[in-house]
């Protein structure tokens, strides 16, 4: 079996949906031949939030240097929900953060890629250590605060939850502290794919309506189709002009998705929200994505 | 050594506050969070004085502790204040991962501490956060004695690198140490010489311990008083000394006996000198509402417990590994 990477990478500028695509691919067939060597790890979020990593990294979004990883100034993109982070490395190999034969390493001893982001190993590109759920969103809202109220600088800070993560009462605590602060540097991304490890969001704990609930706690909201280009950049422009007109309001952008996308047999089951694929899964996968 | 003496009584949390205005003056990235109880414990002093580095987050200790760590990973030296059963231990996990997983500069002072907030009862009384917070990998823990040890503890925690925590007291306790005292983080403090038996306390207890060396020098029995207000990085070599040179030992704390100062020193003293020990604290209960005085009585936290523990301990200790079964129980000790 080839699971070997790559060695493309792909600028962080404006690309079109078709160009966004062909990232989100990459990353996807990344997710699948590291899940696959590490024979460990989780799959659905990683897959169901990929299209939302091509146009956070690789539309021009996001300002940062993957040359100069602490760059002062930068903007900052949180993993609240840790799990995920198969997608965050291998956005953050094909941004050229680090060469993309080190996502060989998931989850191995003494990796930098361990199995929740852990800043303590190095990894560039991750600012903080995450995978308790509920917690990155708080640090990246005191970043945020850091940024607009002390430094009074013009970066942003992007914090990715689940869905299934906004029953840690917690979350809400964040969001109330982002409004109250009137946040509008700080940009809040739901990967709403209605699945968690025990079954759909309504079944274990229901969080719905989420838009209402971030409406309420005084977001801008924009809500679309997580696995569309043009809406996805749309969502980001829309943060964009928010922060660039001061409004004084946090946004929100809640990103429907299907837990799993891109891969038949994964694609809106949550049976595969913490499993990775053996490999003649794994060689079905790349061929789905292919 | 500079000889103690009694200078009236002081709450711990005001040297809290004052040392942050202090840390404030000298460093701009120094900024404060308040859990709406400022004025308790005495970050409302900071907020007048700096405004713009002031923050109101509510009644929301686990978000309080998690945007420090944001504010910490941005360069910030935040502290943030409540008390310690809501600052320690309802916010555990995120001390765990984000404050100390992450080594985030950032600092917690933990009001309330112990049974000597009085009326309040037993949901205020913090007893249990020493044993979680020296668990903690990168975590320092800081207990000290009194107004002025709390002050420098204070100033001493914002200038070093990483998370750390001071506990301390709501009521007026003794005031004895001095500016000329020594402090330092990791360093345990010999208080009273002797070699009779060593007592090792933190916070309050200290004074205690001094009262009761009093007392036990006039039946002829010289005890060292080792003030330890560094639980974590614990100071290894002093307590080891007074283990070898005394072979009796007195812990005293206003904790749980389990999981904190009686337990970082049995685990030293068990590893490099074994020699009886006697724990004095709080015994596997909860506090309840009552006066400070009443309650420290009450729960056997009084120079009269450690005095009668320093007894036992010697007695342990002289009749050998094979007597301690024969020895009293410690209240049996008390006006012996
Ligand atoms: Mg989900």
């Amino acid at each position: 079996m080839n699971f070997d990477f790559t060695t493309t990478t792909f600028d962080n500028r404006r690309h079109s949906a078709d160009e966004l695509a062909v990232i989100a691919k990459e990353i996807r067939q990344d997710i699948i031949k590291m899940l696959a060597i590490a024979k460990s790890g989780h799959s659905g979020g990683p897959l169901s939030s990929a299209d939302i990593f091509a146009v956070l990294y690789f539309n021009g979004c996001m300002n940062y240097d993957s040359q100069n990883p602490a760059m002062p100034g930068r903007d900052r993109f949180i993993l609240s929900a840790g799990h995920m982070c198969p997608v965050q490395y291998a956005a953050l190999a094909n941004a050229g953060f680090f060469p993309k034969e080190e996502l060989a390493t998931l989850r191995q001893y003494n990796t930098r890629l361990q199995g929740h982001p852990a800043r303590d190993m190095g990894l560039p590109g991750i600012e903080t250590s995450s995978g308790s759920l509920g917690q990155g969103i708080s640090v990246a809202v005191g970043m945020a605060m850091s940024d607009k109220l002390l430094d009074k600088n013009n970066a942003c800070v992007f914090a990715l939850t689940g869905d299934g993560e906004l029953q840690e009462g917690s979350v809400w605590e964040a969001a109330m502290a982002a409004s109250n602060f009137g946040l509008d540097n700080f940009c809040w991304i739901i990967d709403n794919n209605d699945c968690q490890i025990d079954g759909r969001l309504r079944d274990v704990m229901n969080v719905y309506p989420i838009v209402d609930k971030c409406v309420s706690f005084g977001f801008d909201v924009v809500e679309c189709n997580g696995h569309n280009f043009d809406e996805l950049a749309a969502a980001f422009d829309a943060f964009k002009k928010n922060h660039a007109g001061n409004s004084g309001k946090p946004t929100a952008i809640i990103a429907n998705t299907k837990m799993g996308r891109g891969v038949s047999f994964m694609e809106d089951s949550y049976k595969w929200h913490g499993m990775p694929p053996n490999s003649e899964q794994a060689v079905q996968a790349l061929k789905d994505l292919a | 050594m500079q000889k103690l003496t009694l200078n009236g009584s002081k709450p711990t949390r005001f040297g809290f506050g004052e040392g942050l205005v202090t840390l404030g003056e000298r460093y701009d990235n120094v900024v404060v969070l308040g859990g709406d109880i400022t004025g308790s414990v005495m970050t409302s002093l900071f907020k007048e004085k700096f405004p713009d580095r002031f923050f109101s987050i509510g009644i929301a200790e686990q978000n309080a502790t998690t945007i420090a760590a944001g504010l910490a990973l941005s360069g910030k030296i935040p502290f943030f204040a409540s008390y310690g059963a809501f600052c320690a231990l309802r916010n555990a996990d995120q001390l765990r991962i984000s404050v100390c997983y992450n080594e985030a500069n950032v600092k917690i002072g933990g009001g309330h501490a112990g049974i000597s907030v009085g009326p309040d009862g037993a949901t205020h009384q913090v007893l249990e956060e020493v044993a979680f917070l020296r668990t903690l990998p990168h975590m320092t823990m800081l207990v000290p004695c009194d107004y002025t040890e709390t002050l420098k503890a204070t100033i001493a925690m914002g200038e070093k690198n990483g998370p750390a925590y001071v506990r301390f007291g709501r009521s007026p306790v003794p005031l004895f140490t001095t500016a000329d005292t020594p402090f330092e983080i990791g360093k345990a403090q010999v208080f009273r010489e002797g070699n009779d038996v060593a007592i090792v306390a933190c916070g309050a207890m200290v004074w205690e311990a001094m009262l009761a060396a009093e007392e036990l020098a006039k039946r002829g029995i010289q005890a060292r008083v080792i003030n330890s207000p560094s639980i974590k990085p614990f100071d290894v070599q002093t307590i080891t000394d007074a283990a070898r040179e005394c072979g009796a030992i007195v812990t005293a704390e206003e904790h749980q006996i389990h999981g904190g100062l009686g337990a970082a020193t049995a685990e030293v003293v068990a590893k490099n000198a074994p020699a009886p020990i006697e724990f004095v604290g709080v015994k596997d209960s909860f506090g309840g509402s009552g006066e400070p005085e009443e309650l420290m009585r009450l729960f056997g936290l009084t120079w009269k417990e450690i005095y009668a523990s320093a007894l036992k301990a010697m007695e342990r200790r002289d009749k050998g590994s094979s007597g301690y079964r024969q020895v009293r129980d410690v209240e049996q000790y008390i006006g012996a």
